[in-house]
C-alpha cells in the first residue's frame, strides 16, 4: 500500500502496511524519532501529533488514516538554536525535565494555542489532562503554557488592531 | 568564595533543554544502530517451581534468530548487586511470575515478540509463597535500640497503637526501561541505555560475561525518567541485551513495552509497619516502638538498604529518649521490589506521622502544636545515637509551611463545614513534617569512595566529568552551576560530559538524594584545585573564552587536557558503626512539611485536593526553578501514592499492569502547589547546599490520611485511600 500525506509541509511517501502505527512511521520510516512511545494503547499521549491541526495520540492511528492529511510533529515546532515561542516558554518555565513526554505534551499544548486557548489554569489542564508526566507534577507545564497563550492572544490584538 | 552569587541560586537554563524541546535529544530507542536486532524475553509463567524442560518447536525457522538461554552466558549466571542471588536467565527454577527464562532476538521487533509462542516451558510447580507475614526467609533485619522503650511506654501518660500497610508502587517513568549492546572490534562490550548508574552496570556486564573492567564500556543514552526504577534493574536488561549481541555478533536492543516493564520490573517495597507511641500529658514523645516487615519479593536486589533507609527514618523528625525499631524485609515469589524515591523512608514516614495524628486526638492537642513540642532542632540526638550539629530546618519548615497555608484558620473553617449535616462534603486540614537523609547511609560514601573531576583542554574548554546522570532533576545545569560559580566563569563556558564509563569517573550512582550535596562537593573540590593551577589565590580567574584558552595553554603545556579530581573524604566527625547500627547515619538531613486541604464527596466518597503548601530546608537551593520542579514532582508522585495508585496483585503479580488499569496523577488530579525553601545551609555542602529529590516523596501520604481524619474522623491506615476504603472507615458498603 503506497501512503502520500503531509509532515511538517513536506509531501513525504510510505510504503507497506496500512495497519502500520503512525508512531512507527514516523520514527522508523520517515527518521522522525522525536515522537515518542510511552504506552501503545492511548493512555499517556508521549506521542501526541497533529492531524490536521487536532491532537491525535499517534500509536492509535493507522497510517491508512493520514492518507492526503497533514501531520505535524516536535519537529515543525523549531531548532535548538532557534526554539518557536511554546519551546521557549517551556524552557523557561522549566516545563520539560526528563522530556520524554514533553514532545507529546507540546503538540497538545500548540494544538491549544493555535486555536486561542485562554491562558486560565483550569482550561489548560482540562486540555492537558490527556498528556501523563511523572516528572514535573504539571504545574511548571501549566504556567509555561498560560505564558504562550497570553502571548499568542497579544499577538492576535496587534493583528486586529 | 564570591560575596554575590552570579550563577548559583539563579535560574539557569536547562543545559540539555533545547535538544529535548525540539526532539532532538536522543533516547535509547531513538538510536538508529546499523544492523540491529531486537530483542524479547521469555518469562516464566508460574510462581515458582522447577522448570523440567524449555523446548524450542521444532517447525519453526529458529536459523533466523538468534536465541540465548543460561547456558550462553559466558560468565556467572547472575546479576551482580549486593547479593548474586538473582539469576540472569533462570535455568533449574523460577522464583517468580515474569522471571527470565529465555532471550529471542530478530531484525523485525514484532517477529521477535511473535517466537516467543514457539518456545514450550515445561513447569513442576509448587505453592508460591505470596504473604510477606508468612515468609521465613528473611534478606536483611536490623534492630536500632535506645533507652528503655517498655519501662517508657509503661509510664507514659498516653500510649497509642497503630498498624499501617503500604502497597507496591510503580515508578511509571514514561520512557520504559530499554539497552542496546554491541561488541566493538576489540572484543569490548558497550551497551547504551536509559539508567540512572552507569559504573553499577559496568559491575553486573563483568560479572555475567567474564570480563576485565577496560572491556566493559557503559553509556548513558537521555533518559526519561527513572525515580530509581532504573538503579539496579538496567544491570539486568543491560546484560541481556549484550547476550543476544555476543551470539548475534550484530547490535541489539530490548525495549519493554509498558506491560511488560509494569509486571516484571521493580516496584517500591510494600510494608506492614507497627508501631506503638507514648506521651507525657503535654504531647511530649516518651517511647516509640516500631516493627517494620518489608517483602522484598524473590531477590534480594536493594531490600536491605531499603530497608535500611526505611528503618533510619521511622520514628520521624522527633526528639524521643526511648526508641526501638526492629525491621525485617523478607523474600516473597513475586517479581523483586527495589529502589523507588525516597527508598524506604515514605513507608515508615508515613506510620510515623499517623502515630502523632494518633497522639494528638488522644490527648486533645491541635497536629500543629505536638509537631511544635516534638520537632528536632540542632543539638537534638536521633535513635542511632546521631547528634544533630547543624542544619536542621524542621522547625523552620513546620511554621513556614502553618503560615502559609493559614493552617489554623483553615482548619477552624474545616470544622465548622463539617458541623452542618447539610454540606455535600466533609472538609480536612492535614500537616506532615518529614526528614530525609542525603547520600548513602553510615558508612557507604565511604565504601563508594566516588570521586569526581574538571578537565582544562588545551583549547580552554571546561569540562565536567562524573558519572552522576540526568534524568530530568537537572544534574547537568547544577553541576555547570557549581563548577562555573566556584571558578567565577559564565555558565556558557562550562560543558558537561555524557556519563560513560570510559571518560568520566565513577562518582557513586545518582541516587539517595546524593548527587547535589555530594557529587556536587567533590566537583566544587576539583574546581578549586584548577583554580588554584590556573591563578594565584587573589586575582580573579580568566572568565572569557580567550583568556581561558591563553591560561589552558600555559597549564596544559604540550598535554592536550589537564585532569583535576576531588575523591570522597569522610568529614572528621562523622562516625559510624555498621555492626551496632549506630552513629552519624547521614551527614545532612533536608527537611520538609506539607499542609494538604481537601474535601470528600458524602456521596462518591471521592477526594479532591483544594490546596496544598510545602516548606522545604534543602540547605542553599543552587537553582530555584529545579527544585521547585523536583518538589512539586515528588509531592505529585505522593499523592499518587497517597490516593490514586493501586496496584492490584493476584497469584504473585500485577494484573494491572498498564497505564490503563494503573492510574498515575494528571493534570486534573493535580493542584496548584504553593512552594516555599527554607534554607539552613549544610557547611560542607556546595555552597550550603544538601539533598532534594526524594523529600518530597515522603509528606504527601501522611499529609493527606491527616486531612482525611480531619475531614471524617476515622483513620485510614491502608493506602491509596481510595473512596472504597473511605466507605469501609465509615461502616459503609461502597456497593451500596
Amino acid at each position: 500500500m503506497r501512503i502520500r500525506f503531509t509532515v511538517n509541509g513536506k509531501l513525504r511517501s510510505y510504503s507497506g502496511s496500512g495497519m502500520k502505527r503512525l508512531l512507527d512511521v514516523l520514527r522508523e520510516d520517515l527518521s522522525l524519532p522525536g515522537t515518542k512511545e510511552g504506552c501503545g494503547e492511548g493512555e499517556c499521549g508521549a506521542c501526541t501529533v497533529l492531524l490536521d491541526g487536532q491532537a491525535v495520540v499517534s500509536c492509535l492511528v493507522p497510517v491508512a488514516q493520514v492518507a492526503g492529511r497533514r501531520v505535524k510533529t516536535v519537529e515543525s515546532l523549531g531548532r535548538p538554536d532557534r526554539l518557536g515561542p511554546l519551546q521557549e516558554a517551556f524552557l523557561a518555565e522549566g516545563a520539560a525535565q526528563c522530556g520524554i513526554c514533553t514532545p507529546g505534551m507540546l503538540m497538545t499544548a500548540s494544538a491549544y494555542v493555535q486555536r486561542g486557548g485562554r491562558a486560565d489554569d483550569g482550561a489548560i489542564r482540562r486540555e492537558l489532562a490527556g498528556n501523563l508526566c511523572r516528572c514535573t507534577g504539571y504545574q511548571h507545564i501549566v504556567s509555561a503554557v498560560q505564558k504562550a497563550a497570553r502571548r499568542g492572544t497579544a499577538r492576535r490584538t496587534r493583528r486586529r488592531a | 568564595m564570591p560575596a554575590v552569587n552570579k550563577v548559583v541560586g539563579r535560574n539557569a537554563r536547562r543545559r540539555e533543554g533545547p535538544d529535548k524541546l525540539c526532539g532532538v535529544a536522543k533516547y535509547v530507542d531513538d538510536h538508529a544502530l546499523p544492523g540491529c536486532l531486537f530483542g524479547a524475553t521469555l518469562r516464566s509463567t508460574i510462581a515458582c517451581g522447577r522448570i523440567r524442560s524449555v523446548t524450542l518447536d521444532p517447525a519453526f525457522p529458529w536459523h533466523e534468530y538468534v536465541v540465548v538461554t543460561a547456558d550462553d552466558i559466558p560468565g556467572a549466571n547472575y546479576v551482580a548487586l549486593i547479593e548474586n542471588d538473582q539469576p540472569l536467565l533462570a535455568k533449574d527454577r523460577v522464583r517468580h511470575l515474569m522471571e527470565p527464562i529465555l532471550l529471542v532476538a530478530h531484525g523485525a521487533r514484532a517477529k521477535a515478540y511473535a517466537a516467543l509462542a514457539h518456545v514450550r516451558v515445561e513447569y513442576e510447580e509448587e505453592a508460591p509463597l505470596l504473604d510477606p507475614e508468612q515468609s521465613k526467609t528473611v534478606f536483611k533485619t536490623f534492630h536500632i535500640e535506645r533507652g528503655a522503650v517498655e519501662a517508657a511506654l509503661a509510664a507514659a501518660a498516653v500510649v497509642v497503637e497503630g498498624e499501617y500497610r503500604l502497597p507496591h508502587q510503580e515508578q511509571a517513568y514514561i520512557e520504559t526501561n530499554g539497552a542496546a549492546a554491541w561488541f566493538e572490534a576489540d572484543g569490548t562490550l558497550v551497551t547504551l541505555g536509559s539508567l540512572q548508574c552507569p559504573h553499577y552496570v559496568v559491575k553486573a556486564l563483568k560479572a555475567a560475561f567474564g570480563l576485565p573492567e577496560e572491556k566493559v564500556r557503559v553509556i548513558q543514552a537521555v533518559t526519561g525518567g527513572g525515580f530509581g526504577g532504573k538503579e539496579e534493574y538496567p544491570n539486568v536488561i543491560c546484560a541481556h541485551a549484550g547476550l543476544l549481541a555476543r551470539k548475534a555478533g550484530r547490535p541489539v536492543k530490548i525495549i519493554y513495552d509498558r506491560h511488560e516493564d509494569m509486571a516484571a520490573t521493580t516496584k517500591r517495597h510494600p510494608a506492614l509497619v507497627r508501631f506503638r507511641s507514648g506521651a507525657t500529658r503535654d504531647g511530649r514523645l516518651v517511647g516509640q516502638d516500631v516493627e517494620i516487615l518489608m517483602d522484598g519479593g524473590a531477590y534480594v536486589t536493594l531490600s536491605p538498604v531499603v530497608l535500611s533507609r526505611g528503618t533510619l527514618h521511622a520514628t520521624g523528625p522527633y526528639d524521643c529518649p526511648n526508641v526501638r525499631i526492629r525491621s525485617r524485609v523478607v523474600a516473597t515469589n513475586t517479581p523483586p521490589n527495589g529502589a523507588f524515591r525516597g527508598f524506604g523512608a515514605p513507608q515508615t514516614l508515613f506510620a510515623a506521622e499517623m502515630q502523632m495524628e494518633r497522639l494528638a486526638q488522644k490527648l486533645g492537642i491541635d497536629p500543629l502544636t505536638i509537631r511544635r513540642r516534638n520537632a528536632i532542632q540542632a543539638g537534638s540526638t536521633l535513635p542511632v545515637g546521631q547528634t544533630l550539629r547543624e542544619s536542621v530546618g524542621a522547625r523552620q519548615a513546620l511554621e513556614a509551611c502553618a503560615k502559609r497555608s493559614a493552617y489554623a484558620r483553615r482548619a477552624r473553617e474545616c470544622t465548622r463545614w463539617n458541623r452542618s449535616p447539610r454540606r455535600p462534603s466533609w472538609r480536612g486540614i492535614g500537616l506532615a513534617l518529614v526528614h530525609h537523609g542525603a547520600g548513602f547511609t553510615g558508612s557507604g560514601e565511604l565504601y563508594l569512595g566516588s570521586r569526581a573531576a574538571v578537565t582544562l583542554t588545551r583549547d580552554g574548554e571546561l569540562r565536567v566529568l562524573s558519572g552522576s546522570t540526568e534524568f530530568g532533576q537537572g544534574t547537568t545545569t547544577l553541576f555547570s552551576q557549581i563548577v562555573a560559580e566556584t571558578l567565577g566563569v559564565p555558565l556558557e563556558l562550562v560543558t558537561v560530559e555524557t556519563p560513560d564509563t570510559a571518560r568520566v569517573p565513577n562518582s557513586g550512582p545518582t541516587v539517595a538524594s546524593r548527587t547535589c550535596m555530594m557529587v556536587g562537593r567533590l566537583l566544587r573540590e576539583a574546581a578549586l584545585e584548577l583554580r588554584a593551577a590556573v591563578t594565584a589565590s587573589k586575582s580573579p580567574f580568566p572568565d572569557t573564552q580567550p583568556a581561558l584558552k591563553a591560561a589552558a595553554r600555559k597549564l596544559c603545556g604540550d598535554a592536550p587536557a589537564k585532569r583535576f579530581e576531588a575523591v570522597y573524604r569522610k568529614p572528621d566527625w562523622v562516625s559510624w558503626d555498621d555492626k551496632s547500627y549506630t552513629g552519624d547515619a547521614y551527614e545532612a538531613y533536608s527537611y520538609g512539611a506539607m499542609a494538604v486541604e481537601l474535601e470528600i464527596d458524602k456521596a462518591t466518597f471521592e477526594t479532591a485536593i483544594r490546596g496544598v503548601w510545602i516548606a522545604a530546608d534543602i540547605g542553599t537551593v543552587i537553582h530555584p526553578l529545579f527544585a521547585e520542579g523536583q518538589v512539586i514532582g515528588g509531592a505529585t508522585q505522593g499523592l499518587g501514592y497517597a490516593l490514586l495508585e493501586s496496584t492490584l496483585y493476584e497469584g504473585g503479580v500485577m494484573k494491572n499492569a498498564r497505564f490503563t488499569d494503573y492510574t498515575i496523577p494528571t493534570t486534573l488530579d493535580t493542584p496548584r502547589m504553593d512552594v516555599v525553601f527554607v534554607p539552613s545551609p549544610y557547611s560542607l555542602g556546595p555552597f550550603g547546599a544538601k539533598g532534594v529529590g526524594e523529600l518530597p516523596m515522603d509528606f504527601p501520604a501522611p499529609a493527606v490520611a491527616a486531612a482525611v481524619r480531619h475531614a471524617i474522623s476515622r483513620f485510614v491506615d491502608t493506602l491509596p485511600i481510595t473512596p472504597e476504603r473511605i466507605a469501609s472507615a465509615l461502616g459503609k458498603d461502597a456497593a451500596a
